[in-house]
């Protein structure tokens, strides 16, 4: 069991630098859905204690919302606004690539000073969820596109969930399901404020909008 | 030093211009050709050494010691790489920073030679090459240092001996990130498809090719031969890590280990047979992505 969350593991970061090196949104997006159906595999074996009910149930919502119906809106929205397919960053793929890294040993460092870690199974889960809120926050502020912005947003809420299941265990079921609603909604309104933003000015180039500022 | 050893390296220089041939006829095959007889590199060499060499006015004794240097580099090389269980001729702490820098000697000489000749055209390949190995030698290096952490050796033949199944499923993911960005490195020093294509004839796109446009004879020969042993040197590492088949018996280990290397050329031919060369603006990518995940298995393995 050990060795297969290690592996997820391993996984759910090289995904995280995927995203920071991909240059095509579509593949940005593919790769946002592996990452939920990732983290589904990992809620199913990251508690010592064996399967429950609730994370079953945890499971399926994770990979049927984050693996399928996320993507699904975000590559109808892609289609619709008419985008190219370009990610348009503005730090350069190498660069980002190894500033995940940077992040990831930040991470180590911080997760060495937190009482977290004595949960985990493995001592490169916290670590990696710390690293993939950090990537989060890097794709909002990094990329251009309002899409990536969204995507951003899935990677962080990816990294808290990571972090949750890890470290805390015990989160009340409800808080964790009101969690991923609200990710849903926020998906759902950022897709009708990108369609709205496109029809509005022909592009989703989310730092144009500074410009509008009297 | 052993019988096995001289035997080993003995099938090296006999074998591996055969590996050429395999991924050209991978290749033939994938487009729907017969293809070259898988013996074509041994006819093309036996036809280079009855050859005269033609030297330019212009070029010095720089440009005709590279090619020999460059196999006499590869040749100690090869002295110091393990054929799966099988030591190498000559093995000491250390070694595999000599492995490295045999491999850089030879790229230098490749580079300063093709330098001499002081055609423009070769000066581009020569500045595509550094630019292009100065990234993968970093990523080739912490996969050498990955593993020796992992082995707790500083000799290669040490560490490819200790390889084994266990340490597989022990360490699958740091171990199988390793092999990934050795394979990068592998196909991106031996000039093969996703970063340099060995047949293209279209001078933009030429790295490696165009170093050696103006070697010929016996010299090309040489640069020919020193190129197969080194993919033969690199692959027989990388064997060495993904098919550790050690159960003691030199009969079993030894067909296994080349029957390995075989599968790796069929591996490279159907890449080079699916992938198209990627972009020179997306190779840099590629090898820093390398040299990223070889850190990231050193992490794992540190930790």
């Amino acid at each position: 069991m050990q060795q297969w969350l290690e592996l997820a593991t391993v996984l759910l970061f090289l995904s995280n630098l995927a995203m920071l090196g991909l240059s095509e949104l579509g593949a940005c997006v593919r790769t946002v859905a592996f990452q939920g159906i990732l983290l589904g595999f990992i809620t199913l074996i990251v508690r010592q204690e064996g399967l429950s009910v609730r994370l079953l149930i945890l499971s399926v919502m994770s990979i049927g919302l984050k693996g399928f119906v996320f993507p699904f809106l975000l590559l109808r929205s892609i289609r619709e606004a008419g985008v190219r397919r370009e990610v348009e960053p503005f730090v350069g793929y190498v660069t980002s690539v190894v500033g995940g890294l940077l992040m990831l040993a930040v991470s180590m460092w911080i997760s060495a000073r937190i009482p977290a870690t004595a949960t985990a199974m493995s001592s490169f889960q916290i670590p990696v969820a710390l690293s993939t809120i950090f990537t989060g926050l890097f794709l909002v502020v990094s990329r251009r596109k309002a899409l990536n912005q969204v995507i951003g947003y899935l990677v962080f809420e990816s990294g808290i969930y990571m972090f949750g299941i890890t470290a805390v265990g015990e989160i009340p079921f409800l808080i964790e399901l009101g969690v991923l609603l609200d990710v849903f909604v926020a998906v759902f309104v950022m897709g009708i404020a990108m369609n709205h933003i496109n029809r509005e000015f022909d592009h989703i180039d989310a730092d144009q909008l500074s410009s509008l500022k009297g | 030093m052993n019988a096995q050893s001289i035997v080993y390296s003995a099938s090296a220089l006999l074998f591996s211009p055969l590996l050429l041939g395999v991924i050209n006829r991978v290749k033939a095959i994938f487009a729907g050709r017969t293809g070259q007889p898988l013996l074509q590199t041994y006819y093309d060499l036996s036809k280079l050494f009855r050859k005269g060499a033609v030297y330019s006015t212009t070029s010095s004794w720089v440009f005709r010691a590279g090619p020999t240097v460059g196999l006499a580099s590869v040749l100690v090389a090869l002295a110091i790489t393990p054929f799966g269980r099988v030591p190498a001729l000559l093995n000491f702490p250390g070694d595999l920073l000599l492995l490295a820098y045999a491999l850089g000697l030879m790229r230098f000489f490749t580079v300063i030679a093709a330098l001499d000749t002081g055609s423009a055209f070769e000066g581009m390949g020569a500045s595509r090459e550094v630019q292009f190995s100065a990234l993968a030698e970093p990523a080739f290096l912490l996969c050498l240092a990955a593993l020796a952490c992992k082995t707790q050796s500083l000799s290669l033949s040490t560490i490819i001996s200790r390889m084994n199944f266990g340490l597989w499923a022990k360490d699958g993911p740091a171990l199988a990130m390793i092999a990934v960005a050795f394979m990068a490195v592998l196909l991106a020093e031996n000039a093969r498809m996703p970063v340099d294509d060995p047949t293209t004839h279209l001078e933009l796109t030429m790295i490696h090719e165009v170093m050696v446009l103006d070697h010929s004879g016996p010299d090309f020969a040489f640069i020919l031969y020193s190129a197969s042993l080194k993919l033969w040197v690199m692959g027989a590492l990388l064997i060495g890590i993904i098919l550790p088949v050690r159960t003691g018996n030199i009969l079993l280990d030894f067909p296994a280990t080349l029957l390995g290397m075989i599968a790796l050329a069929l591996l490279i031919g159907v890449i080079e047979s699916v992938m198209a060369r990627l972009r020179l603006l997306r190779v840099p990518q590629l090898l820093v992505g390398a040299g990223v995940i070889a850190v990231i298995a050193l992490i794992l393995i540190l930790r």
